[in-house]
């Protein structure tokens, strides 16, 4: 049924208002990121590129997010085969036991970031995790899996386990079924919970900012010792960076899906 | 029994309204008059109107030219709940939310009936569905044919004069289908309301309306009762869509008081009742067709046409043949059980009477819409 | 023992073995489960119970010392209105997404999702410069011929950072409870005489508030346990629970007390949890399937 006129327009303009709300504060960080002087105070000065190069050629900066990507790519990995293990696992299990574990495996996400990380703080002093490489991932790998246990679960959900049936009735073996049926079907979710948690240890910085060490910082937690030490641009550089790849990532995947489903129907 | 007819439903009348999104025309100029009580069937293929129609006395679409009367008064730009109508829809839209006895009380609840005659009033509505017992289970709970049933008590309760059905059958299997039919043809009978019936399901339209409307590419092709439509119909379109048919097709030649045809060499002939057309086809009902073994029974005022049984399909009470003719058409045949059978490959000839067969105006769009 | 006996006994072996390998497949994600997560937080129940020796000292520390009394109630109100500011923006947005067409539901999915990926730092750090005193707020403010108004550092700033940055949090479960409401169910409600106004209230409301109460309680518990935001954007006077709880153990060593404030901040979380779990569950089977 149509919408009376009025109830769109009013419709439309809070949409707009709430996705201006949502995108347009963190644009800010562009102009600053070209300020000519060395202030995060608005509005920015001249135009120069120096933050830019700053972020490249100062060490600080540039092992920093080294670390990130290092900590990042080996975290997706690792939470993505445990959490599909898991994923499967749960999924052939009996339903309460299921559900019980799942609620164990998603407690991460709901425990206070700060109360996580003064615990694995403790732990990691006497284990002497801190400042470590295997700290970083065994900590950012627990808060990556339940995004990938989620995207998972939800493919298998609905995968129809008929079609294992019709593939071993037609001669394939389990592996055989598993990896030209099962696999291809669920890839897609298995691919989000990647992506997820890559993105999650990514942007990673409570837990981070407790285990990290002078010698070993991630690019959040630089950022933030930056901000509260100092008023350094080269922050907005960053977020600028980081903004432009995100939009990509994610414009041009939803475009990709929408594609995809339609050619599909 | 006619008096309370007249009191209780509403006349509802249609006149040249048309329906355009963009530049597709979803109703093409519909008038329909529909008398009070009376059990109207809107029949058609998907896509031929008919739901619009319907969505139009609802108040979900407005129209884009014509009139509509509701009770004698007009209805257009009246919104859809301020016109009093009941809806049962094919998808029931039961809310998930309500029990059965809250989905019944709704409309009384909006109109601000009393906590006792709201009670009652639904207990009625579900005592005349029978699901009485249900009152307190969710919607989810419940089978198709139940939910359908609670929601043609939640589109009764408020003694509508006008009750419209979108196909309330369509989701259900055979059996339950019949046997609900004959329960919305009871409620009819009792209610004394005006139904207006959309379904795309001849057999169902035959079996329940008073008169049926059928619809094709946004227009109605003819109005009548099932009998109108089966024995006389008005368009090529409306002898195929109503029962079996054989059509044949050729060149015509008409004197002064008969029409013959051409079908691939053999000649039949019928006398002239009808207008005259371009190009005539001919209409035979499977009834009226006799099949014989080539060559026996002769007589001079039958038409004949040789062909081959291409299909033979049981059906208890008799037999359903399929007849491969000559110039490619299919011919259909019905016989009892007492009549001679045959098997699939048997050459035969069809043979009926020249006064049997409908001549129409040939419709290219009648074969294709059908498939 | 005849042959038949020995076949069944082998199937119920191997039937046993098949019922644990499931368990085999979660092993390795729940081990680590105990390690990072398990571990830690018992050490935190611990430590407030026996660090600097054992007993009740820390609750009683606790909840005898009136500014954390503040800090805890300052950190339950703000998490409600960051809960309330959520849902009354995300409500018509998701309501917008779940009815656009292909090309605007897209357009509005991507406004949700970027956000929700951009590292929090990052908008934090827009935030603090747009709220600063000489930030583009205040600049329009003045431009209008107002009076500057402070935003930075206090609770009024905080709360439009958070809930900025969870927005995303409320629209994302709402949008897909939306999603699933039949549209029908509005226009048969139309039919059986109800105005739009009370098509919504009576039908389409209900069935949309599971959506609400996931999306309210998720933005709720976050808003509870956030301390970047409030860190970066507050001042004394918006300190929030998180924030008593570092400093405790970063720049105190106080790990008994500290911890103390984590188990409260714990329950407190779980209790909303295990409160609202049947609210969230309440979706309805619709009918038509």
């Amino acid at each position: 049924m149509a919408m009376h006129p009025f109830t769109r327009v009013l419709l439309g303009l809070s949409c707009l208002l709430v996705a201006v709300w949502l995108i347009a504060p963190t644009l800010v960080v562009v102009p600053m990121s070209f300020n000519q002087n060395k202030s995060l105070a608005f509005p920015p000065q001249g135009f120069s590129w120096q933050w830019y190069s700053n972020f490249t050629t100062n060490p600080e900066w540039s092992t920093s997010f080294l670390n990130s990507l290092k900590v990042a790519t080996i975290v997706a990995i690792l939470a993505t085969v445990l959490g599909t293990l898991a994923a499967f696992g749960l999924d052939r299990m009996r339903a309460r036991t299921a559900g019980l574990l799942r609620m164990l495996l998603l407690t991460p996400m709901v425990v206070p970031g700060v109360v996580l990380a003064i615990g694995i703080y403790a732990v990691y002093l006497d284990a002497q995790l801190v400042g470590t490489m295997t700290g970083f991932v065994l900590a950012h790998t627990i808060l990556a899996l339940p995004f990938v246990l989620i995207a998972v679960q939800a493919s298998l959900e609905v995968f129809d386990k008929r079609l294992e049936t019709a593939a071993a009735s037609l001669g394939a073996g389990r592996l055989a079924t598993f990896r030209t049926v099962t696999l291809p079907l669920i890839a897609p979710g298995i691919l989000s919970g990647l992506l997820f948690a890559f993105v999650t240890s990514f942007d990673e910085i409570i837990v981070s900012l407790f285990i990290t060490s002078p010698y070993l910082k991630t690019l959040p937690v630089q950022i933030f010792t930056s901000i509260t030490r100092d008023a350094d641009p080269t922050v907005a550089a960053v977020g600028t960076i980081l903004l432009c790849v995100t939009t990509i990532l994610i414009g041009g995947g939803l475009l990709l899906l929408g594609r995809e489903r339609r050619s599909g129907v | 029994m006619n008096g309370l007819r007249e009191q209780r439903g509403a006349a509802i009348e249609l006149s040249r309204v048309s329906k355009a999104y963009g530049s597709f025309k979803a109703l093409d100029d519909i008038s329909l008059q529909i008398q009070p009580g009376e059990f109207m069937t809107l029949l058609g293929p998907s896509g031929s109107g008919k739901t619009t129609t319907l969505n139009v006395v609802a108040g979900f679409t407005e129209v884009s030219s014509g009139t509509l009367q509701i009770g004698g008064s007009n209805v257009v730009g009246v919104p859809a709940h301020k016109r009093n109508i009941g809806v049962v829809f094919q998808h029931y839209a039961l809310f998930p939310h309500m029990t059965v006895g809250r989905n019944v009380a709704y409309p009384l609840r909006l109109r601000g009936v009393g906590k006792a005659e709201l009670e009652t009033r639904v207990r009625r509505a579900l005592d005349m569905v029978k699901m009485a017992d249900f009152a307190y289970r969710y919607p989810s709970e419940l089978s198709g044919g139940q939910q359908q049933r609670v929601a043609l008590a939640r589109s009764i309760v408020f003694d509508p004069p006008l009750l419209l059905m979108d196909e309330p059958l369509g989701a259900l299997d055979k059996k339950l289908r019949e046997w609900l039919q004959l329960e919305i043809k009871r409620i009819h009978r009792e209610l004394g309301t005006t139904f207006v019936y959309v379904t795309h399901d001849q057999e169902e339209a035959l079996v329940l309306s008073d008169r049926i409307a059928v619809f094709n590419r946004g227009r109605i092709e003819q109005i009548g009762t099932g009998h109108d439509l089966y024995d006389a119909p008005e368009t090529l379109f409306v002898g195929r869509f109503i029962g079996d048919s054989t059509v044949l097709r050729g060149a015509a030649r008409s004197d002064g008081s008969s029409t013959a045809l051409d079908v691939a060499g053999e000649t039949v002939t019928v006398p002239r009742r009808h207008r005259d057309t371009d190009r005539p086809v001919m209409l035979l009902r499977p009834e009226k067709l006799v099949m014989r073994k080539p060559g026996v029974d002769r007589s001079d005022n039958e038409n004949r046409l040789s062909g081959t049984v291409s299909e033979a399909i049981y059906l208890g009470s008799g037999s359903k043949y399929e007849v491969l003719l000559r110039d490619g058409s299919t011919g259909i045949v019905r016989s009892s059980l007492t009549d001679q059978s045959f098997a699939i490959g048997d050459a035969v000839e069809l043979c009926f009477r020249g006064a049997d067969a409908k001549l129409l105006a040939d419709d290219s769009t009648a074969d294709t819409t059908l498939t | 023992m005849s042959a038949g006996a020995a076949r069944a006994e082998e199937d119920t072996g191997s039937a046993s073995r098949r019922s644990l390998r499931p368990l085999a497949l979660a092993l390795p994600a729940l081990v680590l489960l105990v390690a990072v997560i398990g571990i830690p937080l018992a050490t935190i129940v611990l430590r407030s119970f026996n660090d600097p020796e054992w007993g009740f000292q820390n609750y009683v520390w606790f909840f005898g010392t009136p500014v954390n009394l503040v800090v805890l109630q300052r950190t339950f109100t703000m998490a409600a209105w960051v809960t309330v500011v959520c849902v009354i923006c995300a409500y018509p947005y998701a309501y917008a997404m779940s009815v656009a067409g292909p090309k605007i539901r897209l357009l509005l999915t991507l406004c949700v999702l970027i956000p929700f990926w951009v590292s929090g730092v990052v908008r934090t750090l827009a935030w603090m410069i747009l709220l600063q005193d000489s930030g583009i707020i205040n600049m329009v403010l003045r431009a209008g011929g107002f009076e500057g108004i402070r935003l930075i550092r206090t609770q009024t700033g905080v709360i439009i950072g958070m809930a900025q940055i969870l927005l995303p949090f409320m629209i994302l479960p709402l949008y897909s409870v939306m999603k699933g409401i039949d549209l029908r169910l509005v226009q048969a409600a139309r039919s059986l005489g109800a105005a739009p106004p009370r098509a919504f209230f009576s039908v389409y409301l209900p069935l949309s508030l599971p959506g609400v109460y996931a999306g309210a309680i998720i933005v709720f518990i976050l808003a509870l346990g956030f301390y970047i935001t409030p860190a970066l954007l507050g001042g004394p006077r918006s300190t929030m629970l998180s924030t008593l709880v570092q400093n405790q153990v970063l720049s105190l060593l106080q790990w008994g007390r500290g911890g103390a404030m984590g188990v409260v901040l714990l329950v407190a979380t779980f209790l909303l949890l295990a409160l609202a779990g049947p609210l969230m569950r309440q979706r309805y089977k619709l009918a038509a399937r």
